[in-house]
């Protein structure tokens, strides 16, 4: 009888933490969407930040940054990380074993010292903050997803497809395109958007390189600004107004983050391919 | 064939690539502390004063910033992560209450942490000024606690997928064999699921713990910002990765800047010897689960 | 006389310390089904994959010996243009996820890089199929996908994809073991209908198999050689007493 009421008692105590755990979320997201949805509006978008103190203007140099470093880091990491996922998937040696830890240390390097990197390696030679250098951070950044998720897939391609196309007379490097890549498009993929939807929201590697700029720039050699930057740097201050358009700009980056989740789950679907 | 050797060639080059890749982040970590390191040396470690206008940099406070706020974290996060992985992993594995529960903390972990600073600055400071006033301690709101809370918020999707993963791991047929001597659910998980699963779940506090140490904009927004050593963990402070982000852009001076760099050289060791003891836990693991599988 | 199309000569083959082959001599004769028996592990499978070339393929297998093809040696030939000589069907039906069942026929030819006209696609892919017996099933469904096959479907399409490279040989790695019996009976009436255009070589484990449809028989044992001839001279007066064994179910 005892052990029947610690069984009930103890499954009631995990539920309960459970529950708990998930109110902070659900509390989080929705102090967002309360105070980013009333200051949004088309203005919101298209508009610049207006000085402190007036009320009203946008966030359309962050979006606008955002979106341009993404792109940056996207071309930066895409095929460093692609070839460096075929190499690792292609054969387990000791070589590829001493490649794999360091893969993961990259992945666990603190995204400020990350920014570190990128302002010794950009900034400094070029002589000032710059979206490149942003860009360049975020790669180093989304290296690892891209890499990682890339040789995940490429590995579950059974041996036989490969086999079965050398077998025909086909190259290595029409193999590698025309088989394997094509059968592991949706992994990678969604690989790829995953790795974007990390680095939309990352800050600390842009304090010291995109920098932040309240004007609209897309000059690769000038600061730009970004979502999370602008966050950071509005909800630091005193003023009201720039704490809802914080507010706003949460909202939106959000919003941006999860639809990326899901198109990244819904490629992987699309293009799952069966063998 | 020729362009198949060359095909070769690029993918092998691109794999050793990220080796000099790793090696000069640390060279030009190491490179970039060199002033400081010439005039402090290992005194930097022992060292409580953090003082630019004097030129006097040791980085004691930060490193017991980082310490305190990460284990508390992690302290904090660890019930509330086990009994969410203990709920998807063992009551409810399917159907749409672990569909919400798993989707829900996939979010948690999706948010970006600038906005988890965000919403601690103006929730959660407040709140803990409150608690401070009526504990009669200076009201600072923020300070060291209030970044755990906030760190621990953030790590626990994170050990929570983890962890849930390694008790999915643990084989039926023990879990079947527990429940046929007549076990209930609870005693099956206290004594055969999580004694199974104990190194994995270590794996998972190791990794967790490699990211609340590099954790940077929520614990700077809520930290105070103080280069002293935290006389409480009410008190205000700064972890390594805070003050970096703090005074990078600001340091005029040399040593100064070079004295950060000196900082996110420690900091990138310590994440280092963190990540790579989760990663060895995870790894020996793997060997031996493909040992049983033979 | 009937012309002999490959000479296997002396050839020894394996990975790192195993030497899986040793010393195989037997000529392949144009236009008839060879086919290759033996318990597992006898070395039947790395024989036909040497044959291929794709034995080097895997890590640390080596190969010596020579395997001459009309005369002219394999191994001195480039890999790739072997491979297209002679063809090769494996044991589970492994056609290309990614292609529709009409790229999956003309693979060998987007693979290698040859540009073909609409035409000539078509014409090779009707033809194709036919040959393997698949025409009629698919041609309604040539531009989807061929993962909704079944495993005989699937192991068929292969062959297909073998025969649009007009290979001169066509080598098959146990092609039935992972279908049922109906499936099994389509491709040996298959492969009965093909050597009147193409020399075929089978390796079975089925001794009924072999006995149907094969007109020559090798059996291997441990890596040798041990017997080969006529198919009817090998089943009912086997000279070596361990291909007896074997046929009447000794071990294996």
């Amino acid at each position: 009888m005892k052990r029947k009421i610690f069984d009930k008692l103890f499954k009631g105590f995990v539920i309960l933490l459970t529950l708990l755990s998930v109110a902070p979320l659900l509390l989080i997201l929705f102090m967002i969407v309360k105070n980013g949805i009333t200051v949004i509006n088309w203005s919101f978008f298209v508009k610049l930040p207006a000085p402190p103190g007036n009320a009203g203007g946008g966030v359309l140099n962050s979006i606008v940054g955002t979106f341009e470093l993404i792109v940056l880091a996207v071309a930066f990491a895409i095929p460093p990380g692609i070839l460096t996922g075929v190499y690792l998937s292609e054969r387990r040696s000791r070589f590829s074993n001493v490649i794999r830890t360091i893969v993961n240390t990259l992945q666990g390097l603190p995204s400020i010292v990350v920014g570190i990197i990128a302002y010794l390696w950009v900034v400094r030679p070029l002589g000032g903050f710059s979206a490149l250098s942003g860009g360049f951070a975020l790669s180093l950044m989304m290296l690892p997803v891209v890499i990682k998720s890339t040789e995940e897939t490429l590995k579950l391609i059974p041996y036989s497809l490969k086999e079965a196309s050398f077998a025909l007379g086909a190259n290595y490097g029409r193999t590698l395109f025309k088989v394997i890549l094509p059968s592991g498009m949706g992994g990678i993929i969604s690989g790829v958007v995953i790795g974007i939807s990390r680095i939309a929201g990352e800050t600390a590697p842009l304090l010291f390189t995109a920098f932040g700029n309240p004007f609209l720039n897309v000059n690769p050699f000038k600061p730009v600004d970004a979502l999370p930057l602008l966050i950071f740097n509005y909800a630091m201050s005193p003023y009201k107004s720039w704490h809802e358009i914080a507010w706003g700009a949460s909202l939106v980056l959000v919003v941006f983050v999860l639809l990326l989740n899901f198109v990244a789950k819904m490629a992987g679907e699309k293009w799952k391919v069966r063998f | 064939m020729r362009g198949d050797r060359w095909l070769k060639v690029l993918l092998r080059a691109s794999g050793a690539g990220t080796a000099p890749l790793a090696l000069s982040i640390l060279i030009t970590l190491i490179f970039g502390s060199l002033p400081a390191i010439k005039k402090f040396g290992l005194h930097f470690l022992s060292s409580s004063v953090w003082n630019p206008v004097t030129d006097h940099f040791g980085l004691l406070p930060f490193l017991m910033g980082t310490i305190l706020t990460s284990i508390l974290a992690l302290l904090l996060s660890f019930p509330f992560s086990m009994a969410i992985s203990i709920f998807l992993g063992v009551y409810h594995p399917e159907g749409p209450l672990s569909k919400i529960i798993s989707y829900l903390t996939d979010l948690l972990a999706g948010i970006p942490s600038v906005i988890y600073g965000f919403w601690g600055l103006v929730f959660l400071v407040p709140l803990m000024r409150k608690l401070e006033l009526s504990l009669g301690i200076p009201p600072y709101g923020v300070g060291i606690l209030t970044a755990s809370i906030v760190l621990s918020i953030m790590i626990i999707p994170y050990t929570a997928s983890l962890s849930r993963e390694i008790l999915k791991m643990v084989p039926s047929e023990i879990v079947e064999a527990s429940y046929s001597l007549g076990a209930t659910t609870t005693e099956t998980i206290l004594k055969v699921i999580l004694p199974y699963a104990k190194s994995g779940i270590l794996a998972g506090i190791f990794l967790s713990l490699g990211r609340a140490i590099g954790e940077t904009m929520a614990v700077t927004m809520v930290i105070g910002n103080s280069n002293t050593l935290p006389s409480s963990l009410f008190a205000p402070g700064n972890t390594m990765a805070s003050v970096i982000a703090n005074e990078f852009t600001e340091a005029t001076r040399s040593i100064h800047l070079s004295s950060l760099i000196y900082i996110a050289l420690w900091l990138f060791v310590l994440t280092l010897l963190v990540n790579l003891a989760g990663n060895i836990i995870v790894t020996r693991m793997e060997v031996i689960g493909e040992k049983k599988n033979l | 006389m009937e012309s002999k199309i490959l000479k296997i000569v002396d050839l020894n083959a394996g990975y790192y310390n195993n030497h899986v082959l040793k010393n195989v001599s037997f000529d392949i004769h144009e236009k008839k089904i060879t086919a290759i028996m033996g318990p597992s592990g006898c070395g039947k499978s790395t024989l036909i994959r040497c044959i291929n070339r794709i034995h080097e393929m895997t890590e640390g297998a080596y190969v010596n010996g020579k395997i001459l093809l009309r005369g002219k040696n394999i191994f001195d030939m480039e890999a790739t243009d072997v491979r297209r000589k002679i063809g090769m069907v494996f044991q589970r039906p492994n056609p290309f996820p990614n292609m529709t069942i009409y790229d999956n026929v003309i693979a060998g030819y987007i693979l290698t890089g040859v540009k073909l006209s609409r035409s000539e696609k078509d014409e090779i892919v009707e033809d194709s199929l036919r040959k393997a017996f698949l025409w009629d099933e698919v041609k309604d469904f040539l531009k989807k996908r061929g993962t909704f096959l079944s495993g005989g479907q699937q192991q068929r399409l292969c062959i297909a994809r073998a025969l649009a490279m007009k290979p001169e040989v066509l080598l098959l790695d146990e092609p039935t073991s992972a279908l049922d019996p109906r499936a099994t009976f389509m491709i040996e009436e298959l492969l009965l209908e093909l050597k009147k255009e193409i020399t075929i070589v089978l390796v079975t484990h089925n001794m009924s198999q072999a006995a149907r449809i094969s007109d020559y028989t090798a059996f291997m044992y441990l890596g040798e050689l041990v017997e080969f001839g006529p198919t009817n001279r090998v089943f009912t007066t086997p000279k070596n007493p361990k291909t007896e064994e074997y046929l009447t179910g000794k071990f294996g």
